[in-house]
């Protein structure tokens, strides 16, 4: 019988035992990522939540800087009263000038009273970009006139028989005082430009919402991390007073409370009492999530542990237990941001909520509480275009987070 | 199903009372009290006071009385159903009232019915036809639906009925037919008014309600017994009818409680911008006044509502569902 060699493959190369537990590198940085860049790559992938976290940065960063986006000032006012909204030209008659409006005519109804403005063919104002416009101060803090965009320091002026020896029709500039307006948006019954507005009013519109979400997280972490953790009857105190809170319709109460704060207080506490008026209702839904999640924790090992080593409770909620599931709740808690958005607006709207000097989106919207607003000048109801916006925005955003902070989610 | 109904309108009485509480600290919160501010206007005003009627009223109504006191007082009118004095309109809150809460139960009512006559369809079919352009279009709306402000879209729905459709603006019904009794036509006339508000209220509801419900049945629809009844062969329709659809149905019901807050909210804010006769325009006009037997009233009637509702939605649910009711408690 003749010996078989044996027909095995057999690896020239040096074996190396840890070989199949040797990670390729995509797989070493998934393994090493921490949570966050973890949520950072599911985020990506999701496409609307992307576009909208890139919208809400995009306001953020008009709000910073609203005094350079706005081509006005807040309260500038002109003679332009309830003037509609211009539109932005390229070409006159088919020549090429650049983007510019055309100036208004203005004329009184004699029978309505009403003031008419059109649009006047022969005023062409061409939009001057990073210029010198209403002087502010840029936070309060920095005197400037710089913006991105202002009206036109003169007028254009169409005027076909300058040039008796010249047939073809020339353009001249009639300098000031006719000095040109930019109203793209309009403006309201005090001749105040509304584009203007509604970017000096995002500022307040969308820190209410920060500000707020910041006291109701801190509320919420703290009573339902004391529910949760003690449990007992600090537990079924915080769970009564939860559902006495739910059971309450928001805006009545809402507007109870608004209506509390004293006339007298300046318009800065008038806008925190609001800010935490809308946060005292909001931190049941957080506090429950906290809670619950906490009572699952607490019977894990590593708390037990960490109870023998003496931590006190504090430390253990806060350094132990809460980093496990932050993200989860950071993402639950920006998807109340759109609520307390639309809280105030409804407030501001029926005058319970921050009034004039202070701006915010539902401060203009209250401006178009009347019927007549929706009939004659239509374009005061554009400050409900940012708020739709953004709250959409919010979210999407939000939704996308969550699944992001989702661990069992792929 | 008697035990659970009894300690379910047991755990009522604290909420109420605890409500009750609340009521009264935030109508007690502004400094002052009406009296104080109506003097101060009157003086200002140059017009002589009532002395007699002031001391009057301070003594009915324990002004001067301790604080726990004139909770005490307060709470147990509630019960008795004297619900105190209003200082802004010089009568009694009962007739102040008058048939308001009604009319704010009434629309929050019909708000529901149509807010799960077009949550139930809608949902159904984004759940069924998920990633669809129907699902797609549909959950756009929906989302339109939930960040468009009630109030704005309350007055532009107004100022467009008017012009196509002739409705009178603002109110419940033809300015002719108040003060009318009954009749076909002001009934028609009502109904003509009511879509309006429905409507505004309806939209925010219902578009958190096709998402919820949503979810939940492509929960179901995800489980294994769907896949066993694909399986041995059912008709789709029937599939959906016989197991996932009823699983969903009960979260459906226990889903009032979210909504009649969020419908009551809305109603007072719709009902400021149509001028309807409910209790929105009087609460807000209340507060400002600082007529506090009147808001307080307001307040504690539209709390009692939402928990009522909640009631209500419990025990529909302990009907629906077994493990609620042979357990006793609410699964959420």
């Amino acid at each position: 019988m003749k010996q078989s060699t044996p027909r095995h493959f057999v690896s020239e190369e040096p074996f190396d035992p840890y070989s199949v537990e040797k990670l390729s590198k995509d797989q070493e940085s998934l393994y090493l990522a921490s949570q966050w860049r973890l949520m950072w790559w599911k985020l990506k992938k999701h496409r609307l939540a992307l576009i909208s976290g890139f919208i809400l940065l995009l306001f953020y960063l008009v709000a910073a800087l609203a005094e350079w986006f706005a081509p006005y000032d807040l309260h500038t006012r002109t003679r332009f009263i309830h003037a509609p909204p211009q539109a932005i030209h390229l070409f006159h008659e088919g020549k090429f000038i650049g983007p510019f409006v055309y100036g208004y005519n203005f004329k009184l109804d004699m029978n309505t009273l009403k003031r008419e403005f059109s649009p006047d063919k022969n005023k062409i104002q061409p939009i001057r970009f990073f210029c010198s416009g209403d002087a502010y101060r840029f936070w309060g803090l920095v005197e400037s006139r710089f913006h991105f965009v202002c009206p036109s320091a003169d007028t254009l002026k169409y005027d076909p028989g300058i040039d008796s020896l010249n047939p073809t029709p020339a353009y001249s500039f009639i300098s000031k005082p006719q000095a040109g307006e930019l109203f793209l948006l309009g403006t309201d019954r005090l001749g105040r430009d509304l584009l203007s507005r509604i970017i000096y009013g995002s500022r307040i519109s969308l820190t209410i919402g920060l500000v707020g979400i910041a006291v109701s997280f801190f509320l919420g972490i703290v009573i339902g991390g004391l529910a949760g953790y003690f449990g007992g009857w600090v537990d079924a105190l915080v769970q009564r007073l939860i559902e006495v809170l739910r059971s309450f319709p928001e805006i009545p109460l809402w507007m109870a409370l608004s209506a509390v704060l004293p006339v007298t207080w300046s318009p800065l506490l008038i806008f925190l009492g609001i800010t935490i008026i809308l946060a005292l209702l909001d931190w049941t839904g957080l506090a429950r999530a906290v809670r619950s999640k906490l009572m699952a924790l607490r019977e894990e090992d590593y708390c037990t542990a960490a109870q023998l080593m003496g931590a006190k409770p504090g430390r253990i909620i806060g350094r132990h237990l809460l980093p496990g599931f932050m993200s989860h709740l950071i993402a639950s808690a920006s998807l109340s941001i759109p609520g307390m958005i639309l809280g105030e607006t409804a407030l501001s709207f029926l005058g319970l909520g921050l009034r004039p000097p202070i701006t915010s989106w539902g401060v203009l919207l209250n401006e178009a509480q009347n019927i007549n607003v929706v009939a004659l000048y239509p374009w005061l109801m554009l400050p409900v275009v940012p708020v739709i916006v953004i709250i959409l925005a919010f979210n999407f955003f939000g939704d996308g987070l969550r699944d992001a902070a989702d661990p069992y989610k792929n | 199903m008697l035990r659970y109904s009894t300690r379910r309108l047991l755990t009522m009485i604290p909420t109420l009372i605890a409500i009750s509480v609340i009521v009264f600290v935030i109508i007690q919160l502004p400094p002052g009290d009406y009296l104080e501010s109506h003097i101060a206007t009157m003086q200002a005003q140059g017009e002589s006071i009532d002395q007699k009627k002031i001391e009057f009223l301070r003594e009915q109504y324990g002004l001067d009385q301790p604080m726990w006191k004139q909770y005490l007082d307060w709470a147990f009118g509630f019960m008795q159903g004297d619900l105190g004095y209003s200082f802004e309109y010089d009568m009694p809150v009962n007739d102040v009232i008058g048939d308001r809460m009604f009319l704010t139960i009434l629309i929050s009512v019909v708000t529901i019915v149509f807010t799960w006559l077009i949550a139930f369809p809608i949902g159904i079919y984004s759940a069924t036809h998920q990633y669809s352009w129907g699902d797609y279009g549909l959950t756009f709306i929906g989302f339109i639906g939930l960040a468009t402000p009630n109030f704005l879209l309350a007055l532009v729905m107004l100022y467009f009925a008017n012009v196509y459709f002739g409705t009178s603006i603002g109110g419940l019904m033809d300015p002719r037919f108040i003060d009318e009794p009954m009749s076909r036509e002001k009934l028609f006339s009502i109904l003509e008014h009511l879509w309006i508000p429905v409507i505004v209220i309806g939209t925010s509801g219902t578009a958190a309600m096709i998402r919820r419900l949503r979810a939940n049945l492509l929960d179901e629809l995800g489980k294994q017994y769907v896949t066993t009844g694909k399986a041995k062969g059912l008709p789709p329709g029937k599939l959906l009818r016989k197991y996932p659809l009823r699983m969903a149905l009960n979260f459906f019901v226990a889903d009032i409680g979210n909504l009649l807050p969020s419908i009551i909210s809305g109603a007072e804010v719709t009902a400021v911008v149509l001028s309807l006769p409910t209790t929105g325009p009087l609460l807000i006009a209340s507060l400002q006044s600082q007529d506090m037997y009147l808001a307080g009233s307001f307040l504690m009637f539209l709390a009692i509502l939402t928990v009522l509702g909640m009631l209500v939605s419990d025990l529909l649910l302990a009907v629906l569902d077994p493990r609620i009711r042979l357990q006793g408690s609410i699964s959420k």
